[in-house]
This record gives structure tokens, C-alpha cells and sequence, in this order.
């Protein structure tokens, strides 16, 4: 008796590994379209950017000369660096503007929060298009509210598209003003997560709201201050349609980032081996933070 | 709404008053924060929702009022004009209905895709699942848009070029989806799968009757996001489509935009209408949305 019940108890572990076919089975399907759409396009990627391959016909492999130019070519570094500038600009501007937000919402002293959730959520909902479109009818030059605003105080019109860096600020201000409603849920949930018994101790000890935000909630939600910071920028490097709809990149070419200048030199003209190459740029970016955020993760876990 | 509706029961009796007056009696310093907090609170809200406004109002003008100063807020001489010249101009009924159709079977497809993987991957343990799970974390280090020409020559070796199967294939895979699947099955007991075992359920039945009803709070929040990301998507069905009646709302205002003299009241009135439909489902669904568990990276 008693060792068929130890039998069974051991059993549990055991039977565990035994079920292969329905995991397999489960799994099936993901396993196709991962490796269909994630890992051949990544292999054969790797591949077309050591050549010179044009989407059609034959191609050569010409060694690491589409590296070797991607780095001689300006273009390519206005994009990088453009891309870049969009980056530091953009995370700390949302960081700042969602944290503020989540805190007004969870604050108990703020009336109609729920309702106000829903206004800085609904920009999130619009499609980067519609976001570009709308901020362009706010300010477009001769005939945006913006300026005219401005103009009836008094004020010159603002050259907001066809000044490079006033172009990019309106992509900033309307990236930052869609993603703060996603933003704010992440930080909403990790306010709430801080133990209330610190706010009560620190009110004890005469701690004024300011004080406590800063020496309570910041450190508390400091693991998701992090992974909101590297989303974000994984989210800045990749972005494309907002441009395109608020100015085409513009004025001229001065706001193309790095996924229009893969999309211009990779279908517009056909470079599709050099494209590839910038596309691995790209990606050794993109590893490079996500990477950090591994790290750190494990880092935060660890502690 | 739930800060608001808390005193209610409280101040039903003869006191209603003095339970309203006692937070303001208690201290004037909370009531300060209290107005400062609502205050602020409020101004940035209104920031944030008068672009909105400012669009969806502007979209109400007739096509000639809309550059003519003074600009007022409100339409002076509201007019669905815009709307029905976008929605009989260029096809955009045609990309609507396109859209939606893409949109449902990817939806529905990465719903029950990603609560498959999940569910293999919380409940079983094998090496094989810790290997595709770190695959599908790769993933998210490599998103779509890093990988534009390899991915379109690989759709289109395959033969889906100018289909909408080209569009919907790819984006059925998100680490999203598997992630929030296998953090919901992690919290399900294993004795009910065990139980069911023991009772001579066999593994796939186990899954179909009590784990996928079992679920159905996670499937919402993930076909919601799934929903959103497909209709707002731009750049992949750009590359994909060739054929004009193919094409999907987003392309179809992007064309308005790029137009040598943009016609702004069609524009306006296309852009509301595509808003309509992802505005509608959350305010319905608000709940699954805003208090989803979305920690764990959300992006497509």
C-alpha cells in the first residue's frame, strides 16, 4: 500500500515530460509560421546583404562592400542620427507626461479620474496615420488652429513643416501625446503595486506629496520605469507612418528615419541587398537595447 | 467612477451633509491638494482630448468653411458632406470592408494560435518548449519592420503577393499574445489538469473544454489588441498590395494625404471614419483593456 502511494506521488514529475505529442501538437502551428516568417526571412536577409541582389534576377555576393558603403553613405547617417535624435527627444517627453498622468489618475484627491483614463487613453487608439493627418491639420502653416492662434496674439506664423527641427518637434509632441495613454496603463500598475503602508509612515513623518513621490513611488517603480524606457525606444527607432502622414519625412528629406530610408533604397529603388544591410544595422540596434533590458531584468529579479 | 460612487451608500442616511463636509472640515490642506490634483488633472486632460475634439468637430464643416477665419469650433452649418464624399470617393467602402475582413481572421487566428502556444508552454515541460519559447522571445528583439525585404521576398516566394493571405500570415505570430496566454494558464492549478486525468480526459479535450472556456477574459483583451494593431497597421500592407480595390483604409487615407493639393474635407471625413470602429469596440470593452496584465512587453 504504502508503495504504490509513494509511487503515485513520485509519479507526477515524472508524467509530465511524457506528454509530447499534444504540446507538439498545440504548438504546431506557431512553430510553422515562426519558422516561416521569422526565421527564413532573417537567414536569407543575412544573405541578400552580402550581395547585390535587386528583388529579381541574379545576384552576386560582393563581400561586405554593402557595409562598407552603408557607413561612407551620408544619407544613411542622416537617417541613423535623425532616427537617434527622435529617440532622446521622444522617450523622456513620454516618460514625463505618462508618469504625471498615472499619478493624477491614481491619486485619490483627483476627481473624475476614470473618465479622464479614457480621454488620455483614446489617442492610443488612432493609427499612426490618422495621428500624422490630425496634428498636421493642428498645424499646418497657413491654415492650422496652432497658428492661428498664435497670429491672433500677435505672433508670427511658425514655420512648423518647413522647418526641419520645429517638423520634428510636432512628430514628438503627437508621438508622445498617442503612446501616454499606453504608457500611463503600465505605470498605473506599478503605483499600485507600491505598499500603501509606506505613504502612510512617510505622511506620519510629515512627508508632503512631492517628497513622497520622490522618495517612494520613483524607486518603487523603477523596474517598470525601465522596461518603459526601453519600449519606448525600440518604439522610436522603428517609427515610420507618423512622419510619412504628418510631413513625408519632410520638409524635403530631412525626417526620413531609418525604417523609410530601408523602405525608400529597398523597394523604391531596388537596392534590396544594401537595404538588407541597413536593416541589420537596424537590428544590431535593436539587439543592443534589448539586450540591456535582459540584463537588467535579471539584475532587478536578482536583487 | 469608482472614487465618485464610494460615499454614496455612506451619505444615504440623515447625515448626508456632514459626511460630504467631513473630508473638506478635516483639513484645508487636503482640500488644496484635493482641488490642485482634480485641477491639473483636468487641464491635461483637456490637452489631451481637444486635438481630438478639434478633429472630429472640423470634420463636421463644410468643405468651404473649413479655412475660413475666424475658425470657430463648433460648425456653424453641420454637414455629413465630408463623410459621404469619402465614403463614395476612392474605393473607401471598398478598403473598409477589406480592412474588417482582415482584421477578424487575424484576430480570430491569433487568438486561437497564441492560447494553443501558451498553453503548451504553461502547462507542459519539455526541452523543446523552453527552446520555441526563448524563439518567440527573439522575436520581440526583431520586429517587422527591421526585417521589410528579406520578409517581402520570403511572402512572396511563397506565392501570396497582392493577397490578403500575405497580409494576415505574418501578423498571426505575436510574443504578445503567447506571453499573456501562458501568464494566465501559469495561474490555473495544475490539479485541474491533473484531476481531469485522473478522470480519463484525454490531453487535447482537457484543453478544449476546460481551459479555453476558461480563458475567455484573455482571448477578449488579446483580440482587442490584435484588432488594433491590424487596423491601424500602415507599412505591411503598403508593401503588400498592388491591386487598388485590395487596399486597406490606411492606405487609402495615406493617399489622400500624399496628393499634390490635399482635399482636406475628404480627408477629414475618411480619418473619422476609420476612427469609428476601434473607438466603438473599446468604449465597449473598456474594462478588458484597462485592466489588462499588459507587463509583459506589449507590441506586435
Amino acid at each position: 500500500m504504502t508503495k504504490s502511494a509513494s509511487a503515485v506521488a513520485a509519479s507526477p514529475p515524472r508524467r509530465r515530460s511524457k506528454y509530447t505529442l499534444a504540446p507538439l501538437v498545440l504548438i504546431a502551428a506557431n512553430v510553422v509560421l515562426f519558422s516561416l516568417f521569422f526565421v527564413w526571412p532573417a537567414v536569407i536577409g543575412l544573405v541578400y546583404s552580402f550581395t547585390n541582389y535587386t528583388g529579381v534576377g541574379a545576384f552576386q555576393f560582393i563581400g561586405l562592400d554593402n557595409y562598407h558603403n552603408l557607413f561612407g553613405d551620408s544619407t544613411f547617417y542622416d537617417a541613423l542620427t535623425r532616427t537617434l535624435l527622435y529617440a532622446v527627444l521622444f522617450v523622456p517627453l513620454n516618460f514625463a507626461v505618462s508618469l504625471l498622468a498615472a499619478n493624477l489618475v491614481v491619486s485619490k484627491n483627483a476627481k473624475g479620474s476614470s473618465v479622464a483614463r479614457v480621454i488620455f487613453f483614446i489617442p492610443w487608439l488612432l493609427s499612426p496615420i490618422v495621428v500624422g493627418v490630425l496634428w498636421r491639420w493642428m498645424f499646418g502653416e497657413n491654415f492650422g488652429l496652432v497658428n492661428y492662434i498664435i497670429e491672433k496674439f500677435g505672433g508670427d506664423a511658425v514655420p512648423w513643416q518647413s522647418n526641419a527641427d520645429l517638423s520634428l518637434l510636432v512628430v514628438v509632441m503627437a508621438a508622445a501625446w498617442t503612446w501616454t495613454g499606453f504608457t500611463m496603463l503600465l505605470f498605473i500598475a506599478a503605483i499600485k503595486n507600491v505598499p500603501v503602508s509606506y505613504y502612510e509612515a512617510a505622511s506620519l513623518d510629515g512627508a508632503g506629496p512631492w517628497r513622497q513621490f520622490f522618495s517612494i513611488t520613483l524607486p518603487s517603480i523603477a523596474p517598470t520605469s525601465f522596461i518603459v524606457i526601453l519600449l519606448n525606444t525600440i518604439n522610436a527607432m522603428k517609427e515610420y507612418p507618423v512622419f510619412v502622414a504628418l510631413n513625408n519625412g519632410g520638409p524635403g528629406t530631412s525626417n526620413n528615419l531609418l525604417v523609410q530610408y530601408i523602405y525608400d533604397t529597398g523597394f523604391k529603388r531596388g537596392q534590396i541587398g544594401y537595404a538588407s544591410a541597413a536593416s541589420f544595422v537596424l537590428m544590431l540596434i535593436l539587439m543592443a537595447v534589448a539586450i540591456v533590458q535582459l540584463i537588467v531584468n535579471r539584475r532587478v529579479e536578482n536583487r | 467612477m469608482t472614487t465618485t460612487d464610494i460615499p454614496r451608500p455612506v451619505a444615504k442616511g440623515p447625515g448626508r451633509a456632514a459626511s460630504k463636509n467631513r473630508p473638506r472640515g478635516a483639513n484645508t490642506g487636503g482640500l488644496r491638494q484635493a482641488v490642485s490634483a482634480t485641477t491639473l488633472l483636468w487641464i491635461m486632460a483637456c490637452l489631451y482630448g481637444f486635438p481630438v475634439l478639434w478633429f472630429v468637430l472640423s470634420s463636421f464643416k463644410p468643405s468651404s468653411d473649413l479655412f475660413s477665419y475666424p475658425l470657430t469650433l463648433v460648425p456653424h452649418n453641420p454637414t455629413l458632406s465630408g463623410f459621404k464624399a469619402a465614403w463614395d470617393s476612392a474605393n473607401f467602402s471598398q478598403y473598409f470592408i477589406n480592412t474588417a475582413l482582415v482584421c477578424v481572421i487575424t484576430t480570430i487566428l491569433t487568438v486561437g494560435v497564441s492560447c494553443c502556444t501558451g498553453y503548451a508552454l504553461a502547462k507542459y515541460d519539455n526541452r523543446w518548449l523552453k527552446a520555441f519559447f526563448l524563439c518567440i522571445l527573439a522575436t520581440t528583439m526583431l520586429p517587422g519592420e527591421v526585417m521589410l525585404a528579406p520578409e517581402f521576398l520570403v511572402v512572396r516566394n511563397l506565392g501570396l503577393y497582392n493577397s490578403f493571405a500575405g497580409i494576415i500570415l505574418p501578423a498571426v505570430l505575436t510574443a504578445t499574445g503567447c506571453f499573456m496566454f501562458r501568464q494566465f494558464f501559469l495561474t490555473v492549478p495544475d490539479e485541474l489538469v491533473e484531476a481531469a486525468r485522473i478522470d480519463g480526459a484525454r490531453e487535447l479535450s482537457i484543453f478544449l473544454r476546460i481551459m479555453v472556456p476558461l480563458s475567455r477574459p484573455i482571448m477578449l483583451t488579446l483580440a482587442i489588441l490584435s484588432f488594433q494593431w491590424r487596423w491601424n497597421d500602415y507599412i505591411w500592407p503598403l508593401l503588400m498590395l498592388n491591386d487598388p480595390n485590395k487596399f486597406t483604409v490606411q492606405i487609402g487615407i495615406q493617399s489622400i494625404v500624399g496628393a499634390q493639393n490635399i482635399n482636406w474635407s475628404v480627408l477629414l471625413g475618411a480619418s473619422v471614419i476609420s476612427m469609428i470602429p476601434l473607438i466603438v469596440i473599446f468604449l465597449v470593452f473598456q474594462r478588458y483593456v484597462m485592466s489588462a496584465d499588459i507587463n509583459a512587453g506589449l507590441k506586435d
